[in-house]
């Protein structure tokens, strides 16, 4: 390890609970072991960490997936082109619904713990017969344009043969305001990371009809990402971000340091839960109804060394999704420096050095 | 400056900030402002109002909704400038010099709201000519690939030379008053209806 001066590192992050590995690297040493000392910024937009990374307030921030690929499809007209060294943990997200939707589905077939085909199935003939007797579309939102919670949302609807874009009105409103949202019935539904599902259920507000997992295997979710010319002019601190984060995931097979790190981010100035709430979505047992009894998604929220991999497979699928959703024109050769802006070399080659470093000193 | 005519809208829950910036706009002669506390009713207010610049509070979150709503809609894309309290100069240089479209403002001395306005507006519009220039050299291509397209039909049913076709399909254009580019669709579409 060359770099032993402690130099701060801003990283901004949203209060979710994704954002687990760059809080673990931070209190847990990961990144003092790097020779980085991290400075965790909170945020409240997706738009804000993106522009502030631009800006170089942030040396790295907490960032959707989609949000990374759209900026390189983007990079012609403007926006900053963004890349991926690191991911920061698969799946995460569920779909929720309100109360009086809930109920409606039930009168058309949805269960308890039912697949989400099966609730969709519900959903949709709720849908027809809204439509039948003309009532407003039913509104349901997601957190940003270009996250997976659009993508895993509209891929639900679809299955069971709701149009996205027609038969419902998709909105963004951020997590903060979901549950509010919920409760004077602005929204009917809505897809977001947790703990904002478990919240609107423990609030008695909502019933969880979907889990991300369920939607796509091993569902991409948030990467550490930042502005392409970063790594050239800082590649220790990039490395050092990376090796932290990536010991912070195998920290996470220990159950000591799981509820070392639920107890830290149930503090206010990360994510601010409760740590049942936190401990559940952590774990994937998920209360998914008021008073419901956990129910048990292995794979919900992966945390392992692989789930840090920022696989050019991931980026690849977000680029499919942007395109089919007509969100951005983009050419053959557009869409492949997208896809390159996740770094799975990065992530190996950093990964690597730690290893020489290590025979190194043993030497 | 043509400035003053323009039409911001202010999005901010802080009474005392909005207010501040309001009277920082009027003193730089901006007359057409609007306040928007309301979060809820955001987006019906935006496309009923149709404000030339939107100034948003960077602690807002409601900038993600901002971005979906200039995602799904081109018509209404804005300009947005954000502002937060502390000042920063350094980064207000950075941020013009990265061409970033949206700015944190240095604090909220009303001298340099104005200033603020004016480049946000500046760079945004630079962003969309840009944006329509892209827009325009993708439609030149497609056109192209439809003139080839009709020019080899052309060639190969007639037995034109490469030449004698453009030249068929420049005048029918012509005559028409329409686009090549749509005489070559026309050609490609017929051919498709005829073929036995």
């Amino acid at each position: 390890m060359t770099s032993r001066d402690g130099r701060v590192v801003t990283v901004g992050f949203m209060p979710l609970l994704d954002s687990a590995l760059l809080v673990a690297a931070h209190e847990m040493g990961f990144a003092e072991e790097q020779g980085i000392r991290l400075r965790l910024v909170r945020e409240v937009s997706w738009a804000n960490l993106r522009d502030r990374v631009g800006l170089g307030h942030f040396d790295a921030a907490h960032m959707l997936g989609p949000m990374v690929v759209a900026s390189n499809l983007l990079a012609k007209r403007g926006d900053l082109p963004l890349m991926a060294p690191v991911a920061l943990g698969l799946g995460g997200n569920a779909i929720t619904v309100s109360r009086p939707l809930w109920r409606d589905m039930e009168s058309q077939g949805a269960t308890h713990g039912a697949a989400p085909a099966v609730q969709a199935t519900a959903l949709a003939r709720v849908v027809a017969e809204r439509q039948r007797n003309q009532l407003q579309p039913l509104t349901l939102a997601m957190v940003f344009p270009f996250s997976c919670h659009n993508y895993q949302l509209r891929d639900w609807l679809l299955g069971s043969g709701i149009d996205p874009d027609r038969d419902v009105r998709l909105i963004v409103v951020p997590p903060p305001m979901l549950v509010e949202a919920l409760r004077t019935g602005q929204v009917d539904g809505f897809c977001v990371g947790e703990p904002w599902n478990s919240l609107a259920v423990d609030a008695g507000l909502g019933t969880i009809v979907a889990v991300s997992c369920d939607i796509w295997r091993n569902p991409p979710e948030k990467v550490l990402g930042m502005s392409v010319g970063y790594i050239d002019k800082n590649p220790e601190v990039c490395g050092a971000l990376v090796r932290a984060v990536v010991a912070a995931s195998r920290c996470m097979s220990d159950a000591t340091c799981r509820d070392e790190l639920v107890r830290l981010l149930s503090q206010t100035r990360y994510v601010g839960a409760p740590e049942p709430l936190l401990r559940g979505a952590l774990n994937g047992k998920i209360v998914q109804s008021a008073g419901g009894p956990p129910v048990s998604h292995p794979g919900f929220f992966q945390l392992n060394e692989a789930a840090t991999v920022p696989l050019r497979e991931h980026a690849q699928r977000f680029c499919e999704q942007i395109g089919r959703w007509r969100q951005i024109d983009f050419s053959a050769d557009e869409a492949a420096q997208a896809i390159a802006s996740f770094r799975p070399d990065l992530h190996a080659g950093f990964l690597g050095s730690q290893v020489n470093d290590a025979r190194g000193r043993q030497g | 400056m043509t400035g003053n005519s323009l039409r911001v809208l202010i999005v901010d829950q802080n009474l005392l900030r909005a207010s501040i910036l309001e009277d920082g706009l009027r003193e730089a002669g901006y007359r057409d402002l609007i306040v928007v506390r309301d979060m809820q009713n955001l987006l019906r207010r935006i496309v009923d109002e149709e404000p030339d610049v939107i100034l948003i509070d960077l602690e807002n979150p409601n900038r993600d909704v901002l971005e979906q709503m200039f995602q799904v809609s081109r018509v209404v894309r804005k300009p947005v400038a954000m502002f937060v309290d502390q000042s920063d100069r350094d980064a207000i240089e950075a941020a013009i010099d990265a061409g970033i479209g949206a700015y944190v403002v240095d604090g909220l001395r009303k001298e340099r709201v104005q200033s603020i306005v004016e480049m946000a507006i500046g760079r945004f519009k630079a962003f969309e000519k840009l944006r329509t220039e892209l827009d325009e050299t993708r439609q030149q291509l497609l056109d192209r690939k439809l003139i080839d397209k009709a020019k080899g039909m052309l060639m190969k049913q007639r037995g034109l030379g490469e030449e004698q076709a453009y030249e068929l399909l420049r005048k029918a254009a012509m005559d028409a008053n329409l686009r090549m580019a749509q005489v070559a669709q026309s050609v490609i579409t017929a051919a498709a209806l005829l073929r036995p």
